[in-house]
């Protein structure tokens, strides 16, 4: 019954989008014709609108958690959950079983569609209503195409007959509580993106891009930008110490399809500031917001359609590749046959110097785009080369060659950036700022230098450019009282500082990690860096669903006090799955990162040991970052609100 | 700058940072695409000895062998027509065994042997590379 | 030079959206197919594995009536999703001879038991000399030799249902 309710609110919902695309295609010619009579029927319209956008959003939520019941029920009579559950699993696995697969994937990527959507119509008041009905028009639309993937591609709520009295349970590798929430996640990302998408398709098609559409659509890039952000540097410490490889990043296309639409939506925060201050960047920033959601379909489609080979494990099926590709080339080539035919009437904004804030991040702009371009290349290429009868992948070497000399040169242009003013600036005024900067640099790269000599040029370049950048980018609060001083601009500090803490690990990383690897007996020790461990004792260990080893080591760094790490070996039984959990010691100064091995006929072990210094500070910007972001958002929606509340009563 | 002028030099400057990524891409593919072999390739044609490659099949059941050291393995990648053996130093990957499928990256060597610097087993039993379906076509696993 | 620029994307998208659609559309061929298809049948000579039925040679085929040799393992479980498809071959009148391989006499045995026995002769090929002779690459596939002892046709992966009147149509033309 409740299976049949879940789909009957699907049904519905699809509905609902459907009388909101009319609704919003009336509105939006209502809002075109003068006079009072229009005016009554253009609000009317409106009202419907916004009604109708919540609801379809309500039964959206309504579905999923339908779904999120029969899970947590283990509803055995439903095929994705004998599929994907299992009676015995915890209960935190089991509500997110519901979206470790791909009809529950997808079912909550269309719940976050309607929801935001819902939210875009609750709170929006500032924008011509014009406007605001395409958007909640395109957004509809978006919607329908996946409702329609949903009802004839992927339907969540299939039965299955006769019900099975176990279900198959959830891949090992994924009942891990970081991975359970990191689809959500980093769907909020993508799907907020669709928000800004919806917002460039309303202001094409009324004709309206300005400062207005641009403060209505920062906060939602804003927003889709924070989980973009949480969701990346989340999956990236699950993979560290999940996959037990040391690494923290792969370069695997699943990695990519999340950080392709990282990189758009970074470029789009940065152009749309551009157009919300100073009117410039128009048509640049309505190309951006086509090509973030872009990135993000092309990434779902990428996970879901398994084309390309990954290291993270999906089901693949090319059906459902085709429908997404469907969808895909139908919103995106709608959108930029949208954007040809409309663009050409968008009028010139403002314009402004060379060197000024908008030149510095028309330079980020271009360079993020450069990066998303290789990465996207980088990605896809496999494919391009397999449809031309060759096998081959794309690796590390070939990302970092490409991306980190690029890389570089963005970080300068963020320290430089928020250093200039608007319009225009003076090269000289800015070189004087910069002294700071550059002098914190130099003495990196002398200190460096000379520790580590020239084999490790780029690490040396990438410590360099994460110092200057650190001092640079607390340089804007200088001359302010600091706690009158914006909450945005807090934010920029944040995520600028963030991005070079960030960098300082990914550095320290490659720079001076230790590695050892060795087969001990229990009583044996090996040393790594700083510390000794010795291997005090194996032994068996179980867990609710899993049966494992476990070691015990003993480490000791120089004198200090002796402390205990237990990495393992689980076993599980269904399905039968193997997976080794790394032993982490976070320090001050860095991880001690140590993963158990097989063991042999002559009772010794594999151990394999990392002393990681520093490696911590590569997640630690990852969320000084989304702080960052977090503070602008509220900074900018509480300037919003007041603004309009001053509108209001004026 | 006049007004009129800026955008279109802005919008040139989009279309040069575009070209430039794709000529930055295709000038680091030239050096770091890592091609992709089956045994069977192996055998047909002489592979490179100078670059990294990715060679995928199924583990051949009763190859592997654990070295005196206790953390090199040797084993041989077979896709039905022709097996390398391969060497490795590291903790193999969770679910690699005989008979599993792998993907592993590294070098090959003068003698048609291959040095693995990395070692890609597939992440759940539902899941084969593609690279590796696409050269095998079935079940060979139940025998242990 | 504007209308150039601002078509761009657009014409970019299409590119990206055909090479995307090209690998989807046409996932490459997956198959191993065998040199050895319009060549004679390689030289085999293998023991039995059954107490019951005779081995394999070279000289077995190309008598005059064309044959299917069908590569099994009773370890396999496509080969257990197409015995019933082997049956009805044998019952329309087909000679079907095989390879046993890297099997043991009992699991051969138990395997004919209870999914049937469609075959005249079994050859035992426990270190897959002859499947790689043949070109095969995997377990089960099927030849059809001629009339006059050559490969014709090459079937990979399990017989089905629907691949029955294609392999009765080669089998005709091989006569």
């Amino acid at each position: 019954m409740i299976a049949e309710l879940g789909l009957a609110a699907l049904w519905l919902a699809a509905a609902f989008a459907v009388v909101q695309v009319l609704l919003a295609w009336g509105a939006a010619k209502a809002s075109r014709v003068t006079g009072e009579r229009a005016a009554i029927a253009g609000v009317e319209l409106m009202r419907a609108l916004r009604l109708t956008t919540l609801v379809q959003g309500l039964l959206a939520l309504l579905s999923f958690l339908l779904l999120i019941v029969l899970f947590i029920r283990s509803d055995m009579s439903v095929v994705l959950v004998a599929e994907n559950s299992h009676s015995m699993k915890p209960l935190m696995y089991k509500v997110a079983g519901a979206w470790g697969n791909h009809e529950g994937s997808m079912l909550l990527w269309v719940t976050i569609l309607a929801m935001s959507g819902a939210g875009v119509a609750l709170f929006e008041r500032r924008l011509a209503s014009g406007t605001l009905a395409a958007t909640l028009g395109a957004q509809a639309a978006i919607g329908l195409g996946f409702y329609a993937f949903l009802a004839f591609a992927s339907n969540p709520f299939v039965r299955l007959n006769p019900a099975v009295t176990e279900g198959q349970g959830l891949n090992p590798l994924l009942q891990d509580p970081g991975l359970a929430f990191h689809p959500p996640t980093l769907y909020l990302g993508y799907v907020g993106l669709s928000v800004a998408f919806s917002f460039a398709v309303g202001a094409l098609v009324m004709r309206d891009v300005g400062p207005a559409f641009a403060k209505a659509m920062r906060p939602w890039v804003l927003a889709a930008w924070i989980f973009l952000t949480i969701g990346i540097t989340a999956g990236s410490y699950w993979a560290y110490y999940e996959l037990g490889w040391g690494g923290w990043w792969f370069w695997d296309p699943v990695e990519n399809a999340s950080l392709m639409p990282w990189l758009a939506a970074t470029a789009l925060l940065h152009s749309v500031t551009v157009l919300a201050t100073r009117d410039g960047l128009r048509a640049w920033t309505l190309m951006l917001a086509v090509v973030a959601f872009s990135m993000s379909m092309i990434g779902t489609f990428l996970v879901r359609s398994g084309i390309l080979v990954s290291v993270h494990a999906f089901a693949v099926d090319p059906t459902r590749g085709t429908f997404i590709l469907g969808l895909l080339g139908l919103y995106i080539g709608g959108a930029l046959a949208l954007f040809g035919a409309r663009a050409g009437t968008v009028t010139q904004g403002s314009t402004f110097q060379l060197v000024s804030r908008e030149g510095a991040l028309v330079l980020n702009n271009l360079l993020l785009s450069v990066i998303l371009g290789v990465v996207f290349i980088g990605t896809l290429y496999p494919l391009a080369a397999q449809a031309a009868g060759v096998q081959l992948s794309i690796g590390a070497p070939f990302f970092n060659k490409a991306i980190a000399p690029v890389a570089l040169v963005l970080v300068i242009a963020t320290a430089v950036g928020p250093l200039l003013r608007w319009r225009r600036d003076d090269l000289n005024v800015l070189l004087g700022k910069l002294l700071w900067p550059a002098s914190a640099a130099g003495v990196t790269f002398a200190v460096m230098f000379v520790m580590t000599g020239a084999t490790h040029l780029l690490t040396v370049l990438g410590l360099t450019f994460a110092a200057g950048l650190a001092v640079a980018s607390v340089l804007p609060l200088g001359r302010r009282k600091l706690l009158r001083t914006p909450l945005h601009i807090w934010g920029m500090v944040a995520a600028h500082l963030g991005m070079a803490v960030s960098l300082a690990g990914m550095a320290a990383d490659s720079a001076f990690t230790l590695e050892r690897l060795a087969a001990i007996k229990v009583g044996d020790d090996v040393t790594v860096g700083p510390y000794r461990v010795i291997l005090a004792d194996v032994r068996p260990t179980i867990g609710p669903n899993w049966s494992g080893l476990e070691a015990r080591l003993s480490v000791r760094r120089g004198d200090g006090r002796p402390f205990d790490l237990f990495p393992q070996q689980r076993f599980f039984s269904t399905p039968p799955t193997n997976t080794n959990e790394a032993a982490i010691r976070t320090m001050v100064d860095g991880q001690l990162y140590t993963v158990l091995g097989q063991g042999d006929d002559q009772g010794r072990w594999q151990l394999r040991l990392w002393w990681k210094p520093f490696v911590t500070l590569i997640w630690l910007g990852g969320g000084l970052i989304a702080l960052g972001g977090l503070l602008a958002l509220i900074g900018r929606v509480r300037r919003e609100r007041r603004q309009a509340d001053a509108e209001t009563y004026a | 700058m006049r007004a009129k002028h800026q955008r279109l030099v802005l919008g040139l400057l989009a279309l040069a940072a575009i070209a430039g990524a794709a000529l930055l891409a295709l000038s680091a593919l030239k050096d770091e695409a890592a091609f992709f072999y089956a045994p069977g390739d192996v055998a047909a044609a002489a592979p490179p000895l100078d670059r990294a490659v990715r060679l995928g099949g199924m583990v051949e059941a009763g190859s592997l062998r654990r070295q005196a050291d206790g953390v090199s393995v040797k084993f041989a990648v077979t896709d039905g027509k022709a097996r390398v053996p391969v060497t490795f130093r590291g903790v193999t990957p969770d679910l690699f065994r005989e008979g599993s499928g792998v993907v592993a990256e590294g070098r090959f060597n003068r003698d048609g042997s291959f040095a693995a610097d990395n070692l890609l087993a597939k992440h759940d039993e539902r899941y084969m590379p593609p690279q590796v379906a696409g050269k095998m076509h079935k079940s060979e696993s139940i025998e242990q | 030079m504007r209308r150039l620029l601002i078509w761009t994307p657009l014409a970019l998208f299409a590119i990206v959206f055909a090479v995307v659609a090209s690998g989807l559309l046409k996932p490459g061929d997956r198959l191993v197919h065998s040199a050895m298809v319009g060549k004679p049948l390689p030289q085999l000579n293998l023991p039995p594995i059954t107490s019951d039925k005779p081995g394999i040679a070279t000289a077995d085929f190309g008598r005059g009536k064309p044959r299917l040799l069908n590569i099994f393992a009773s370890w396999c479980i496509p080969c257990i999703a197409e015995a019933p498809q082997l049956m009805k071959l044998r019952k329309a009148g087909v000679e079907i001879d095989a390879v046993a391989i890297r099997d043991t006499h009992d699991g051969v045995q138990a395997f004919l038991q209870q999914y049937g026995d469609p075959y005249a002769r079994i050859g035992d090929d426990k270190a897959s000399t002859a499947q790689l002779a043949l070109g095969s690459s995997g377990v089960p596939e099927t030849f059809v030799i001629d009339a006059h002892g050559r490969i014709t046709y090459q079937h990979i992966g399990d017989v089905r249902e629907e691949h029955i009147p294609e392999l009765l149509a080669q089998l005709e033309k091989a006569k």
